[in-house]
């Protein structure tokens, strides 16, 4: 048997560190909670404390005094109310078509397809996040243009869509379809074949063992895929530029006003409406276990 | 446990709140002390003489503008500049106005090429210096229709070296437009055949537009300046978009996005800048652009420096460079409008390019009311009302677009 | 699992329809970058090599390149560091805070991208710079490693809850030290896990534009960056496509490799 020699230093700090667990999970916690907790939740509530102040209207300088005047302008005004509504629209519009697309792919790349097939058909999957966000939401400029590809489908210059608030849709269900497709398949591929098969045995169709096997499976991975596909939708002011047409969202709003006469209180305070959605819809989907999933 | 959790967070919450608070960090600026509402002008010194340069210089500008042929090798003008003077060119491509304003506030950078709806924010701002023309050997070449106006100037003190301008023109399908437009009165007509087709330009200072043709259509309303409207004149002008962003397709603020609209048919009718329409027509489109009767607002570029420059005499050297009759010459055929320098029109390569930019046609650039950033101090001089300032303008803008 | 026939063959027609689905714009891309016409109009007409010849002179796009691709290392690492330990941490002790902890980690990546970008700009421009760090590759690197950390938090957290403590308290049993325990037990079981993770946290970082327009310095210009400049340059768009074209071809390979890696690890959890 070896000996082990005991005086070497590494050794010694790693038996002390092994008797001390205390010791050991604040050297673990003691970077990511420095960088995590004081970094970027500072940096938000220095962004919220900002959305209470106000701008100079003339020189642009900032006012740090205490204000509710960004707050009110979001409430009265009608614009900032239909344009959150609208960019909420948008968000679960495109969390629901991705997920109609995601699931039936997920299930074939988990279940069906053969195990060199699922390799490639993975590959296939994420291969166009490596393309360029931009490059293609301009491709699908050109798709939707009059007498474009999309057009002449549907029979003739002007039949298409076009530009406008359902092209955002589907361009940015289109981006953010890999995000909502991984998590499923993820899932959906932990799960043992051999529960299924004593589903079909115990005389389950293929519906019931779907509902009742399948399902809660699928409830996690889809809320984690969901929230990639709420938050980058609600926050997007790139691609509704690009095919959006005249469309303004939230993530246009918050974009303006950090230029627009340097007017950063206002933004921040626009921009608290997105992050109030996110936080609640966190909340609300930590207890399906959806977190774990990402 | 998640009791326990939630307690957390809310201490963590207070606690940097609490500090966030005392340390009054966070959007600061460092914009020299004007009192809010005043119209104070900063008191900022120009730069008395033109030491050695520094080695490098920190510019902001529009794209285009600060080529070093990475982008197409033939286009550089910014290898011999570092050459000759030893100042290394770091260049910010800014989007639209409203970024370079806030670039310019962080005092990272040297020299701006600032539109005239920018420049007058960071003069007031105390984010610029006024410039001492004497250091600037090629300023006396500049037309004189550029010196000393309302956008570059402040009491005759000038506060930036002019880069060129141009007009917003109006732009249309000469295959589906007919008759051909003549008034700018065809892109707000209220129940116009081309719904869904027209453009505009996607910024605040679009409203200067709407108020210029109700300056002419509409003189009840007494507005001698697109630049300076009261709340009667602000609201008419915003009624007049909203009813138009009903027929809008959709607004545009970069080239290639507008270009490939006209050519594909999705907008036929809308403003422009003549670099898009001579793109346009090199691809094929069948289209026209044209000066409307009433008249269109236009830009201005000028140069600016920082009042926290590092780079002060690089900044000055780089100044002199862009607008030398070669450099001047480039830029403008590169991006398409017309040079500030007298020298340049026989520098380009296009010899037609002064008379097809109007470079020193006057009476043109007379018809064109220069983008200039309003103040609720009027612009046109009057003293008995507030007009509005660019923060409502830009309130209002997002109103327009809904 | 049991389907019939028919519900097999309406899966798989489905898969092939999403299939293209997903990749007719990457060939609208591949085959515009042959576009003579340099606003990409459809249909092209002219079809011409000569911006696969600018592209390959582009100094600015080999650069951008640069940038992203050390940019993307850069926030890969940190993330891997930063979420290992997490994971660790979480999994394996119980402390106060533990579930507003997993909460925050997700954070960054759940929150719109704008909202983190003004926010850790201001921070920057706020704290750091007066210490005497500008805005750069830096400043980039920490934005990206935020909402990076989730993606190798959470693949590395669902491996150690597979793996459980067992084999490395048998390990300990067997005299090893800590150390040697991490390095010849804990290791190999999550290291397709950080792969996974630390790929994704890559390509996260490499087409992130939104954060990085809000923390780059003067002078960084990563590779959506400068896509973004250049698409709305005359003569550049095309230059873009031939780019991203290359980009999509290229991409196949780091995936592929990664599959095989993690593919059969992850295969092998199945019973």
């Amino acid at each position: 048997m070896p000996t082990v020699d005991t005086e070497r230093p590494g050794r010694r700090t790693g038996s002390f560190l092994y008797r001390h667990p205390g010791l050991r999970l604040a050297g673990l916690l003691s970077a990511p909670v420095l960088w995590l907790v004081v970094a970027y939740l500072g940096a938000l509530s220095v962004l919220l404390v900002s959305a209470f102040w106000t701008v100079n209207g003339f020189t642009g300088g900032v006012v740090k005094q205490f204000s509710l005047q960004n707050f009110r302008t979001l409430v009265t005004e009608d614009v900032y109310r239909n344009v959150t509504l609208r960019s909420l629209g948008v968000a679960v519009s495109v969390t629901v078509i991705c997920v109609v697309l995601a699931v039936p792919m997920a299930v074939y790349m988990a279940k069906v397809a053969s195990p060199r097939a699922r390799h490639w058909l993975v590959i296939a999957i994420l291969t166009p996040l490596w393309a360029s966000y931009l490059v293609k939401a301009y491709a699908w400029r050109i798709l939707l243009a009059n007498g474009g590809p999309v057009d002449w489908l549907f029979g003739g210059p002007g039949h298409g869509p076009g530009y406008g608030l359902f092209a955002t849709i589907l361009v940015l269900a289109y981006l953010w379809l890999p995000y909502m497709i991984l998590p499923i398949y993820a899932g959906l591929e932990r799960l043992p074949d051999s529960l299924l098969e004593a589903s079909a045995d115990l005389g389950a169709h293929a519906g019931r063992t779907f509902r009742s096997v399948m399902l809660p499976i699928l409830i996690p991975s889809v809320f984690a895929g969901s929230i990639f596909t709420f938050s980058l939708s609600l926050g997007d002011y790139i691609t509704v530029q690009i095919v959006g047409g005249k469309t303004q969202l939230i993530g246009n709003l918050v974009y303006v006003n950090i230029g627009a006469a340097d007017n950063l209180p206002f933004a921040a305070a626009i921009a608290t409406v997105p992050v109030l959605i996110m936080v609640v819809y966190l909340v609300a989907v930590r207890r399906s276990g959806a977190l774990e999933e990402l | 446990m998640r009791h326990s959790g939630r307690a957390l967070a809310a201490a963590l919450a207070a606690g940097v709140l609490t500090l966030a608070g005392c340390g009054g960090g966070g959007s600061g600026n460092g914009s020299a002390g004007v009192g809010p509402g005043g119209v104070t002008l900063p008191k900022i010194d120009k730069l008395a003489a033109l030491g050695a340069g520094e080695g490098s210089v920190n510019i902001v500008a529009w794209a285009g503008y600060v080529e070093d042929g990475t982008n197409d090798p033939k286009v550089d003008w910014v290898h011999d500049f570092e050459k000759e003077t030893g100042c290394k060119v770091n260049a910010k491509i800014a989007g639209t106005s409203d970024e370079m304003v806030s670039l310019m506030k962080t005092g990272e950078y040297d020299v701006v090429s600032a539109s005239g709806d920018a420049s007058l924010r960071l003069i007031y701002g105390g984010d610029v210096a006024p410039v001492n023309t004497s250091l600037v050997s090629n300023y006396q070449d500049v037309f004189d229709g550029l010196k000393n106006k309302q956008w570059n100037s402040v009491n005759g003190v000038a506060y930036g070296i002019p880069h060129g301008r141009g007009a917003n023109l109006l732009m249309y399908r000469t295959d589906v437009v007919k008759p051909a437009p003549t008034s700018w009165g065809s892109v707000f007509e209220a129940s116009s055949p081309y719904k869904g087709k027209i453009t505009a330009y996607d910024s605040p200072i679009y409203i200067a537009d709407a108020a210029l043709y109700l300056m002419k259509t509409q003189p009840a309303l007494g507005i001698k300046s697109p630049y300076a409207l009261d709340d009667t004149q602000f609201k008419a002008a915003t009624d007049l978009l909203t009813a138009q962003n009903k027929n809008v397709g959709e607004y545009w603020s970069d080239y290639t996005k507008e270009v490939q609209a006209f050519k594909a048919g999705n907008s036929v009718l809308g403003t422009t800048w003549q670099v898009i329409t001579n793109l346009a027509q090199a691809d094929k489109a069948p289209v026209e652009a044209i000066l409307p009767a009433e008249g269109a607002t236009g830009w201005s570029d000028t140069w600016m420096v920082s009042s926290k420059a590092k780079h002060p005499n690089c900044a000055y050297l780089w100044m002199n460079h862009i607008i030398s009759p070669k450099a001047n010459a480039a830029v403008a055929e590169w991006f398409g409008e017309a040079p500030a320098n007298k020298l340049a029109c026989q520098q380009t390569a296009d010899k037609n390019f002064c008379t097809t930019y109007h470079a020193d046609d006057e009476t043109y650039f007379d018809k064109i009311w220069y983008w200039t950033t309003p103040l609720a101090q009027c612009l046109d001089g009057r003293t008995n009302v507030t007009c509005k300032d660019y923060s409502a303008w830009t309130q209002a803008w997002t109103t327009i677009k809904g | 699992m049991t389907l019939t026939g028919w519900a097999r063959w309406a899966l798989r027609g489905f898969m092939a329809l999403g299939l293209i689905f997903i990749y007719v714009p990457l060939t609208l891309v591949l085959v515009n970058s042959f576009n003579g016409d340099r606003t990409f109009g459809w249909p092209p007409h002219d079809f011409t090599l000569r911006w696969w010849s600018s592209a390959w002179d582009s100094t600015g796009a080999r650069d951008a390149l640069l940038t992203s691709v050390k940019a993307g290392l850069g926030a890969t690492a940190a993330a891997l560091v930063l979420g290992t330990m997490v994971a660790f941490a979480v999994q394996r002790f119980r402390f106060f805070g533990r579930d507003t902890l997993s909460l925050l980690i997700v954070l960054p990546i759940a929150l719109p991208g704008i909202v983190t970008g003004i926010a850790l700009d201001s921070a920057w421009r706020s704290v750091i710079e007066p210490l005497g760090i500008g805005k750069g590759l830096l400043s980039v690197i920490v934005g990206h490693a935020t909402f990076c950390v989730v993606t190798v938090y959470n693949n590395v957290l669902a491996r150690l809850r597979r793996t459980g403590v067992s084999l490395e308290e048998a390990s300990a049993d067997l005299g090893a030290s800590p150390g040697q325990t991490f390095r010849y037990v804990t290791f190999p079981l999550i290291r397709s896990a950080l792969l996974a993770g630390g790929l994704l946290a890559f390509a996260l970082s490499f087409d992130e534009i939104i954060v990085t327009t809000f923390t780059a310095g003067p002078g960084i210009t990563t590779l959506p960056i400068w896509i973004f400049n250049n698409l709305f340059r005359p003569n550049q768009a095309p230059v873009v496509n031939v780019v991203a074209a290359i980009l999509v071809v290229l991409s196949v390979l780091p995936v592929w490799l990664a599959q095989r890696v993690a593919g059969p690890a992850a295969g092998a959890s199945r019973t």
